[in-house]
């Protein structure tokens, strides 16, 4: 696969087409993918059945009562002549979670210390330190898959995965980043809880963050995380 | 909601049955998966037979065990699985339309052919949609009867139009054989990008030798038992699945991705099923037996068609 050209439009079956940007990952290819996003929601407008944006590529569903495979793809192919990358997008707001970090609901935090050679405090400053950017959603509606912790940070999944993480969970995979916007079965090293509402039916767009996004995590203390709604019992609690 | 009165009442509930319009479109982005039918040729016959335009919300019973009392006069139809279904202690036509009387019981027993059946009301069943759909996706908690995503529980009630039932019984029946469930299918599959990353052996073996359906397969996706598949990609960047994806795991056994399914994946893929492929897969029992061909987008399309214009015929809401 390094060997094709891209960017490359893919098969994805009888109404869908995968365009492929970039071989690897890096923030670099977001502004592109925002851009492809943008431009297929102009060009396919009601013959658009849904967009994947995701690391490198963008998977784009559309009506088959409309479009032909092969209308399909020439318009991907139009649509790709003219592509610029979405400047915006460096301006962007950042999102900021409010997050508290403890070993009572981050069972992994001192872990990571003990394994990065670093204090407790020392692991939240560099993990709410940084900026960072959401390369796509998925597992879950609202899960955000963030990117790229410091190298210090960096840890592999749980061996055997918690049959119940609970919702705000923050954690680590490697050296991606992500909260639990809903209680669900997983493998990331919890690290602290974040009390932002990251997915709500009831709010205009649903989810608090989208691919392309620029996230920081704030570190609050337990009654700043209270004031604000999240829940303290302690992960062993709630599996 | 208004203009909806109760419809039926869960007597007893059976190991799943899920409340499932066409799906939830336009929110994958967001990590939401697609849901509704797994089986949408018996669901939309279903909907068909019951004077129903296309994507209204129908229950999808799983592998029986469902009974359901009539709170009202309806005309219903169910098609798809044969569930061994009852009303009160006679049989209950599948394919067809069928008049119920307040107070009747419908049963669905174990299956005899096929996992899953659908039921449909004339006027359809009525919901809040959640993001644009009552499908209901449990994993999410998104959709179904109450909106939180919840499978059928004893004492739920269905909720259904108060204006539908007006056409006379038997006017609807299926003019075609209904569907061989027991059959070995031989599913149409496109041909993915990474197609040529398998070795010759291998793709030969994929669509020459027989597939054997495994316990684990749930709305999510099935995974097929057979030759070991080897590819040149281990794992890639996660990227967009759509629905009917079949990925190769390292394990080199595939599974094949139905309605619930995650949204993004890395693992290589022969290419996607098409729809009524999917479909037909849903039907199909653990320990059976499943054939692959290979078919263009254009050629699925086509057959795509000729299945929405033959069921949506003379339908005038038809979308």
């Amino acid at each position: 696969m390094s060997a094709v050209t891209l960017p490359r439009i893919e098969s994805a079956g009888m109404d869908g087409w995968l365009v492929r940007l970039f071989g690897v990952i890096d923030e670099a290819n977001m502004p592109w993918i925002l851009a492809l996003v943008r431009d297929c929601e102009a060009a396919f407008g009601d013959a658009l059945v849904d967009l994947v944006p995701s690391y490198t590529t963008l998977l784009v569903v559309f009506d088959i009562d409309r479009l032909t495979p092969a209308q399909a793809r020439l318009q991907l192919q139009r649509v790709l002549a003219s592509l610029t990358p979405d400047q915006q997008l460096k301006h962007a707001e950042i999102q900021e979670l409010p997050t508290w970090y403890d070993p009572s609901v981050g069972p992994e935090l001192e872990r990571l210390a003990e394994q990065a050679g670093m204090s407790c405090a020392d692991v939240v400053e560099c993990h709410s330190g940084a900026i960072y950017q959401v390369y796509a959603l998925g597992f879950a509606p609202g899960f955000a898959f963030m990117g790229s912790v410091d190298e210090r940070l960096a840890m592999s999944r749980l061996k055997t995965p918690r049959k119940r993480v609970p919702a705000g969970s923050v954690g680590i995979a490697g050296r991606q980043t992500a909260a639990y916007p809903m209680a669900s079965p997983g493998g990331w090293n919890l690290i602290g809880r974040t009390a932002a509402m990251l997915f709500d039916r009831k709010r205009e767009g649903f989810s608090l963050l989208q691919a392309g996004d620029r996230v920081r995590f704030v570190s609050v203390s337990k009654e700043e995380f209270v004031r604000l709604g999240g829940s303290t019992l302690a992960v062993e609690e709630t599996s | 909601m208004s203009g909806c009165e109760p419809g039926l009442r869960v007597l007893r509930s059976g190991p799943l049955a899920l409340l499932q319009d066409e799906g939830r479109f336009g929110v994958r982005r967001l990590g939401v998966t697609q849901g509704g039918p797994a089986d949408i040729h018996a669901w939309a016959w279903a909907n068909r037979m019951a004077g129903n335009a296309w994507g209204a919300a129908a229950l999808e019973v799983t592998l029986g065990g469902l009974v359901l009392q009539a709170e009202r006069d309806l005309r219903l139809a169910v098609c798809g699985a044969d569930l061994n279904a009852t009303l009160d202690d006679a049989v209950l036509p599948l394919w067809r339309d069928v008049s119920v009387r307040r107070g009747q019981v419908v049963r669905f027993a174990q299956p005899a052919s096929g996992l899953r059946a659908y039921l449909a009301v004339a006027g359809g069943f009525q919901a809040e949609p959640v993001l644009g759909s009552v499908a209901c996706v449990v994993r999410e908690g998104l959709g179904g009867h109450d909106g939180n995503g919840s499978p059928l529980a004893e004492d739920d009630v269905l909720m259904v139009s108060k204006s539908g039932g007006r056409r006379a019984e038997g006017q609807c029946a299926w003019r075609d054989v209904p569907p061989d469930y027991t059959a070995v299918p031989s599913l149409a599959l496109i041909p993915g990008a990474q197609i040529a990353e398998f070795d010759g052996p291998s793709l030969y073996a994929a669509f020459h030798q027989p597939w054997r359906i495994n316990e684990r397969a749930d709305r999510m996706g099935v995974r097929l038992c057979g030759p070991v598949l080897h590819c040149r990609l281990d794992r890639m960047i996660s990227e967009g699945l759509g629905l009917g994806a079949v990925q190769v795991p390292p394990d080199g056994q595939p599974i094949a991705l139905l309605n619930d399914r995650q949204t993004i994946g890395g693992y290589p893929r022969l290419g996607a099923l098409e729809p009524l492929a999917c479909a037909r897969l849903a039907q199909c029992m653990p320990g059976s037996e499943v054939r692959l061909r290979a078919v263009s987008a254009e050629e699925a399309q086509a057959e795509y068609r000729r299945f929405f214009k033959s069921v949506t015929e003379g339908d005038l809401n038809a979308g």
